[in-house]
């Protein structure tokens, strides 16, 4: 009977969607949940800055504040961040692009998503067991003394990791087994590549925050002292152990975001990625350099000075990498033809952000610097630009990128560009102001400031409203051209990667045929020559 | 260059110079990187909009370029690195072997400074001008950071260890002491002062402590009230009925207490044993409606000096 019912054959109805082992229904069974995911989080950012608007109460009392962004951070990072872009467009796209007829285990893929919902179950349920204000990062020993919905929260997480593990392994055999015959490594898109090294990374860094979640749990619920001083613990060492998958998970984050930005400027600039290789490399680079620099979120932790020097050096070689990988997009843009969709809209926006994002962290690097910005605002923007103007922004240019080869119908431009323009425009209000607040002086986490701070923070307020806004408006636009989009055929951005070679919508097995690939990702004279050979 | 300094706030510490240097230098940096990188792909994306395919190149990189742009970033990075530990080890983490000691106490949510000679004070920190001074800080109950902006110092306060950070004030006033390591529901209320005087203004300061802690002229009731101010009870207890973190002192001794005891509530009379008993193991019986928060003073308190406080306690009718 379950054995019918998970087999592979498409089923009528809802059961359909429920018990589908294909990929590219998971990326949708996903899409909707971290969307509503998103919304809930940016419901909790929209409460904060409100609260902010005024120095003092403005809306909510301080332990509710902190509950909410608790809540914020929780969600944003482990719901919607981590998961979005590889759950998404990671698991409706790979097996396309490598041409494939599904991922390596479709049965453990969907086992993945209900691991990943009830994960999110139980970190949403926790507010119903009390206060869990302790920050996305659940420092001790205050997640020890305060109240007892961490305990299901940090379980939640716990929970959530192992979706994000089983999902990573499935991708790294799927790319190393169902490649299409003449699909050689170095013909793989660089979204695939981007994968890959995420993917990696999932396996490696997820089991960690696994066993220090675990370490916690068992700490709260039976004093075990881990972490606890007044038990001989070490609150310090939580530090390093949470920070040794959580830098990583920055870059868990991000990479795959870099894979978009790949693949939508050369298909809308026309133009092969320049130094292919080199930004393949720049990708793992930027992966194992990002498991040896936990430690920069700790300058001012009292570790001893010897780690803060190390620790500051290892981390400035991470800007090497990801300069190569701006230079080369900027690049790639030289002597293209360059089409201002709404994607490339999105991935513009990107490499504005993303550098800002960037050079900004070379001030957290830095460790005199760092001593005087930590844990203020500076820090706050900072990872926003990274976070949002990185990878959110990636997420929204791929989904309207992708949307004709999910939907087989076009979004309408005005509506793209203008959400766009809107989420460019009210990120800068948001999070520019901030980076000055952090400057004179404000701590994060404050749910009151000092009457200085007022204008500042009430810009941030403003801009906010506007990424919503434009949020809204992608969400819309997307949902609405959904059902009543023009149809606009297979290929209508004329992309040479392979999920472009197939009928949009993609069929149940993706491929009437398994196709045998002759050209490279972003071969785009191929078609230059076929027009030709038509005129 | 006037409205730069404006986005800092005003230094008054020896090495805050220093810091805010780095940090114009890395700014410059990152300043040209940035219009290198926009500039670029902004004048790209205007020259070759909607360009015509048959135009588009086949340019699929270029070694040269591709080496210059890995090679001369490395080589800045590793100049910013060393400008960063130069200032941080030379200044921020170099206290002249003269400085004065003090030591700093986190709670929740409140600052308590330590003198050499004993004395306790309450969230302000009194300092001299243009003297090192050198804190060894530690929490007692979860982690906080000392943060004062003007002098360009933070540093976290870790329950179970001890940390340091040191400053020479170079101006007199009274500056802000920001928590900003997040603590719990007052964090962003952690507010302290560092008062910065001159030094005469403060050795006379530091001779009328003297006097009033020498105590041993003082009646028990007198030596009791003064105990109260410089052990810091008075930051938790009030004298004229008042709510404050702990109960007040007011009309304390003689009372019926509502206690919880091992979770069980108990109603007992407050008499001599039972004020004793709060202050060595505060933990034994909880007042009902108010956390276990207090510190026991145990060892820290002769029993000498409990006796004049419960004679202070037994005046606060
Ligand atoms: C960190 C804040 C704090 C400090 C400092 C503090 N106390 Fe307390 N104290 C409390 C709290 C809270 C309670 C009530 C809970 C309890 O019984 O532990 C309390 C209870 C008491 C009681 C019992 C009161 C009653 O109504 O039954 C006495 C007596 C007392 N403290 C004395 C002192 C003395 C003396 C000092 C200074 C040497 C002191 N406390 C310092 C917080 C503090
Ligand atoms: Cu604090
Ligand atoms: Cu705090």
């Amino acid at each position: 009977m379950l054995d019918r019912l998970l087999s592979h054959e498409p089923k009528p109805g809802i059961l359909g969607w429920l018990l589908t082992t294909d990929h590219k229904r998971i990326a949708l069974l996903y899409f909707w949940s971290i969307i509503t995911a998103f919304i809930l989080g940016g419901i909790f950012a929209l409460l904060i800055r409100l609260e902010l608007f005024f120095p003092g109460k403005t809306i909510v009392d301080p332990d509710l504040y902190n509950r909410i962004f608790t809540l914020h951070g929780v969600i944003m990072v482990f719901m919607v961040i981590v998961p979005a872009i590889p759950a998404i467009l990671g698991n409706y796209l790979i097996p396309l692009m490598i041409g494939a007829r599904d991922v390596a285990f479709p049965k453990l893929n969907l086992l993945s998503y209900y691991i990943y919902l009830l994960g999110a179950i139980i970190i949403l349920s926790s507010v119903l067991f009390g206060a869990v204000d302790t920050g996305w990062t659940f420092y001790t020993p205050y997640s020890i003394k305060t109240g007892g919905g961490v305990l299901i929260a940090l379980f939640g997480v716990f929970v959530i990791g192992f979706s994000s593990i089983l999902t990573g392994l499935n991708f790294i055999v799927t790319i190393h087994r169902l490649r299409a015959p003449g699909l050689s490594w170095g013909k793989l898109p660089l979204f695939i590549w981007a994968s890959y090294a995420t993917s990696l990374m999932n396996v490696i860094a997820t089991p960690v925050i696994g066993i220090t979640l675990l370490m916690l749990i068992l700490e709260k619920l039976f004093g075990v002292g881990f972490f606890d001083p007044t038990k001989g613990g070490d609150p310090i060492m939580f530090q390093h152990f949470f920070w040794f998958y959580s830098h990583p998970v920055v870059y868990i984050m991000i990479l795959p975001a870099m894979g978009i930005i790949s693949e939508i400027i050369a298909v809308h600039s026309r133009k092969k990625i320049f130094g292919y290789w080199a930004m393949a490399a720049a990708i793992f680079g930027i992966a194992f350099i990002g498991f040896i620099v936990w430690a920069h979120h700790m300058f001012t932790s009292g570790m001893s000075d010897v780690a803060r020097w190390i620790f500051s050096f290892l981390t400035f070689f991470v800007a090497v990498p990801t300069g190569v990988k701006m230079f080369n997009w900027v690049a790639t843009l030289y002597k293209g033809s360059i089409r201002l969709t709404t994607p490339m809209l999105y991935a513009i926006s990107f490499l504005f952000l993303f550098s800002i994002g960037g050079l900004t962290g070379l001030w957290l690097a830095t460790i005199s610097t760092d001593v005087y910005l930590h844990d203020t605002y500076f820090v706050v923007a900072h990872f926003h630009y990274v976070m949002v103007g990185g990878a959110i922004t990636a997420l929204f240019g791929g989904l309207f990128h992708w949307f004709p080869k999910i939907t087989g119908r076009m979004y309408s431009e005005f509506w793209g560009r203008l959400s766009a323009i809107f989420v460019f425009i009210g990120f800068n209000l948001t999070f520019f102001p901030q980076f000055l607040l952090g400057m004179q002086g404000m701590p994060r986490r404050y749910w009151d400031y000092l009457p200085e701070f007022t204008l500042l923070n009430q810009i941030s307020t403003i801009g906010a409203f506007s990424i919503a806004l434009g949020a809204l408006i992608s969400l819309i636009t997307l949902f609405v051209y959904w059902k009543k989009g023009e149809k606009v055929g297979d290929n209508p951005w004329k992309g040479a990667t392979l999920e472009w070679q197939t009928s949009s919508p993609p069929p149940y097995y993706n491929f009437k045929e398994i196709p045998h690939v002759e050209h490279g990702p972003y071969d785009f004279e191929i078609f230059r020559k076929k027009e030709k050979e038509q005129v | 260059m006037i409205w730069m300094l404006n986005l800092f706030p005003k230094i008054t510490s020896s090495y805050g110079k220093e810091v805010d240097n780095v940090f114009w230098f890395i700014f410059w940096i990152s300043l040209i990187f940035f219009l290198i990188v926009q500039v670029a792909m902004f004048y790209f994306i205007f020259k070759y909009r909607n360009r015509r395919e048959e135009e588009v190149s086949d340019i699929e990189g270029n070694n040269l370029l591709e080496i210059t742009w890995t090679v001369i970033p490395t080589i800045i990075l590793i100049v910013i690195f060393f400008y960063g530990v130069y200032v941080f080890d030379n200044f921020q983490r170099r206290p002249p072997a003269n400085a004065i000691e003090i030591k700093a106490y986190a709670y929740q949510w409140w600052w308590q400074f330590e003198y050499p000679n004993g004395y306790k004070i309450r969230d302000t920190l009194i300092v001299p001008v243009n003297k090192p001074i050198k804190l060894i800080m530690t929490s007692n109950d979860v982690i906080h950071s000392f943060y004062v902006r003007n002098f360009r110092i933070k540093e976290d306060l870790v329950p179970g260890r001890y940390t340091w950070t040191w400053f020479k004030a170079t101006e007199p006033g009274i500056y802000d002491i920001q928590c900003a390591e997040y603590c719990g529901t007052l964090h962003s209320k952690m507010i302290g002062y560092v008062k910065v005087i001159s030094l005469e203004e403060y050795n006379a300061w530091l001779a009328s402590l003297s006097k009033e802690m020498d105590l041993s002229a003082l009646s028990p009731v007198e030596r009791g009230a003064k105990i109260f101010q410089n052990k810091g009870c008075s930051a938790c207890h009030s004298v004229d009925g008042s709510r404050m973190v702990g109960p007040t002192f007011k009309g304390l001794y003689g009372r019926d207490a509502e206690v919880v005891v091992g979770g069980k509530e108990e109603r007992i009379k407050s008499d001599e044993n039972y004020i004793r008993e709060s202050i060595l193991n505060p933990n034994a019986k909880i007042v009902k409606g108010y956390p276990a928060i207090m510190p026991s003073y145990q060892g820290q308190l002769s029993e000498d000096e409990i006796l004049s406080l419960i004679e202070y306690i037994k005046t606060l009718k």
